[in-house]
């Protein structure tokens, strides 16, 4: 059994100018151990993905239907306080921003040490115990004087690591990681990421990372789910990802992404801008952007299909397998060029 | 290309005649204050600590480095967003430094900003066309209908619809409204442009967007740009030349494929060992570079070197006690570095094996 198993998951927004479709039938199953990376631009409902699983929705306008299986049972339909138990807990999350997930009142050690006494029932002294010893997993330096620190004490790529301690204080079983290195600079990036592959190898834990960055999923993700306006366009493991993408959208990133090893004169592009959820475009949902664009797009919605040559790589596109490999190919053979040269 | 080749301990710049802008031991300093009524001062921030650099015309210099390394600072100095607390920024052939409001009237024409955030950086209260034709009325450059004319002109310029003349930055998308901040550094017909960050608010299709955008208006009007960003793939694509900072110091300039093909500080070396490649194959295989702790802070820069307490390749006795000036490394091609890389690319365990004595010093 699948640790956490996505069905179908929807979620919409009530908002004054009409209902938001922010996620609309995900679905997706993460293994003990196993990285699974989101991808997607701004608004395309991978951050609403992941606040639905954990239940972090406002409950006032939104709604959700499908299911989210953890371990077998729903989290979705799940009674509030089973849900606190497995919050925090078995599951946990690494916010975006590590300069407001803190409370900026309350010293990091007493955040920490909450966390633990929340889900288990031990003394002050050893929950501070295990805090200290997370501190110093997550690599702070001095952490028997920092723990009484208080967040603005700490930079950037501390605080993160604050995050991901606190994350990680009750050895979850999955770990959803937002955004985890969007406002960190390179150099502390590389730190946080090598930090969380080498905390996977000694918990087993299993991640979702969110992130825009292609590079980072590149570097991190055993699986990869590409989203595009609240829906997933392809789906795949990472090399066939990167080796053979089938889907005009997941071509237009790769494409539009400045690279270090190639001498690329001009970006490839993508036109316009991603749709207001709002208002879908009808048929496709990139049909409008889409330089491949055919009748049948503006039409129809392709279904999440497997490719002949693997089932096991999903994608959404009407155009046929041969012009996909071909394109395909041309990319690749684009960036390995460059790279060469 | 040979403009920096003559580097030597005074860390000055020497100009070869042509440049648009030469900025010569730029220091600003932020003091430190304590008291309410009588504020005395306690020490600095040395966020800019003695830069020197020229910029020939439609030339793009792209300045990288982590957050609190100063290039903000530098980039308000130069357009005098800032006074510099020392050292001469030379525009045309005349240091501002020095100049009066009204002296540097003429010359706010001749240098515009585009600036990071492009939701906090339009008035969200005024329309569009206000907001681009704003720099036309204060310079007194037309009637107000040629204004407009100009206004719409400049639209069409950036890839947005000329009738939009009349709605509320609100009312775009964050790329459209990057857009309006370029038109509106347009709107003077400037020489150079710096731009602070333009595209890290962006999602990469649309930052693709932007970045060709401010190429192609590079070639219609042979703009000259001062570019900065700490994405290092976006640096390497649109810079002709590429200055690396660190704690308010040059670390490194060179021509861009020599700073990306053969860097020679290690601080360089990690920035570039450090940005993900989006191939999983080679991305797992490569072994980063990871640089421990953070930034130091530029009220207490390290002795020495600055990067000394973070380098992989740091040696005691010297590193610490003698700041590198910047050596030349053949055409144009300067760095900071006692110890610079023989080769890249380099293993982190292969870059911590310091090899043969120090490098000479050059005579000044």
């Amino acid at each position: 059994m699948a640790l956490l198993e996505v069905k179908d998951l929807r979620t919409s927004f009530k908002t004054e100018d009409g209902i938001v479709k922010a996620v609309d039938g995900v679905s997706f199953s993460v293994e003990k151990g196993q990285t699974l990376g989101i991808v997607g631009e701004s608004g395309c409902g991978k951050s609403v993905t992941c606040l639905t699983i954990m239940g972090l929705n406002s409950k006032r306008n939104t709604t959700s239907s499908g299911e989210a299986l953890w371990k077998g049972k729903d989290l979705l339909t799940m009674k509030h306080r089973e849900l606190r138990e497995i919050r925090g807990d078995d599951m946990s999350m690494i916010f975006q921003d590590p300069m407001t997930s803190l409370n900026p009142v309350h010293t990091i050690g007493k955040q920490l040490v909450e966390a633990v006494q929340l889900h288990r029932d031990v003394t002050g002294r050893v929950a501070r115990a295990r805090a200290l010893e997370l501190l110093k997993a997550v690599g702070i330096p001095k952490a028997e004087t920092r723990i009484d620190d208080y967040p603005h004490q700490f930079s950037g790529g501390m605080r993160q690591r604050v995050m991901i301690a606190m994350a990680l204080v009750n050895d979850p079983d999955l770990l959803i990681a937002d955004e985890p290195t969007t406002a960190l600079d390179v150099t502390t990036q590389a730190q946080i990421l090598n930090l969380m592959k080498r905390l996977q190898q000694d918990f087993g834990s299993a991640i979702i990372i969110i992130t825009h960055d292609l590079g980072v999923v590149a570097e991190t993700a055993d699986d990869v789910l590409v989203m595009y306006a609240a829906k997933v366009v392809e789906q795949a493991n990472v090399s066939d990802l990167f080796n053979r993408p089938q889907h005009p959208y997941t071509w237009g990133l790769m494409g539009s992404l400045p690279r270090l090893e190639a001498d690329t004169e001009r970006l490839v592009q993508i036109p316009g801008q991603p749709p207001s959820l709002l208002r879908p475009p009808s048929g496709c949902r990139f049909h409008p952007r889409c330089p491949y664009v055919m009748n049948i797009c503006r039409e129809t919605e392709p279904g999440l299909d497997p490719t002949q040559r693997d089932p096991a790589h999903l994608q959404r596109c009407h155009l046929d397998e041969e012009t996909k490999e071909r394109e395909a190919a041309k990319l690749l053979e684009a960036t390995m060029a460059e790279a060469a040269g | 290309m040979a403009t920096t080749d003559v580097a030597t301990r005074s860390e000055e710049y020497t100009p070869v005649g042509d440049e648009l802008l030469v900025v010569q031991d730029v220091k600003k300093h932020f003091p430190i204050t304590r008291g309410i009524i009588f504020q005395k001062a306690i020490g600095s921030v040395k966020a800019v600590d003695g830069v020197s650099f020229g910029i020939r015309p439609g030339e793009t210099l792209g300045i990288v480095g982590e957050s609190g390394c100063g290039k903000s600072t530098l980039a308000r100095c130069i357009v005098r967003l800032l006074d510099s607390t020392d050292g001469a920024i030379t525009f045309e052939g005349r240091d501002i430094t020095k100049l009066s409001r009204m002296q540097m009237r003429p010359i706010r024409r001749e240098m515009t900003m585009i600036f990071q955030d492009p939701y906090a950086s339009l008035n969200p209260r005024k329309r569009v066309g206000f907001i681009i034709g704003e720099p036309l009325e204060v310079h007194k450059l037309g009637t107000p209908s040629e204004v407009k004319t100009r206004v719409q002109e400049l639209l069409e310029v950036v890839g947005l619809n000329p009738e939009h003349y009349n709605r509320f930055p609100h009312e775009f998308s964050g790329g459209q409204r990057q857009r309006i901040g370029v038109a509106r550094a347009l709107a003077v017909n400037p020489k150079l442009i710096v731009c602070d960050e333009p595209v890290s608010a962006l999602d990469v299709s649309v930052q693709a967007q932007i970045l060709n955008l401010l190429k192609d208006l590079q070639d219609d009007f042979g703009l000259t740009y001062v570019f900065i960003a700490h994405d290092l793939n976006v640096v390497r694509h649109i810079s002709d030349r590429v200055l690396v900072m660190y704690l308010g110091k040059i670390a490194e300039i060179a021509d861009r494929d020599a700073l990306y093909k053969e860097p020679k500080h290690p601080y360089t070396g990690a920035l570039l060992s450090a940005v993900p490649i989006p191939n999983p194959e080679e991305g797992r295989k490569r072994e980063a570079i990871v640089l421990e702790g953070d930034v130091p802070s530029p009220v207490n820069p390290p002795s020495g070197c600055r990067f000394h307490p973070r380098c992989p390749r740091f040696v005691e006795g010297h590193c610490d006690v003698e700041d590198p000036p910047l050596y030349p490394f053949g055409a144009g091609h300067v760095a900071a570095c006692h110890y610079p890389l023989e080769r890249w690319p380099m293993k982190a365990d292969e870059m911590r094996r310091t090899s043969g004595s120090p490098r000479e010093p050059t005579p000044a």
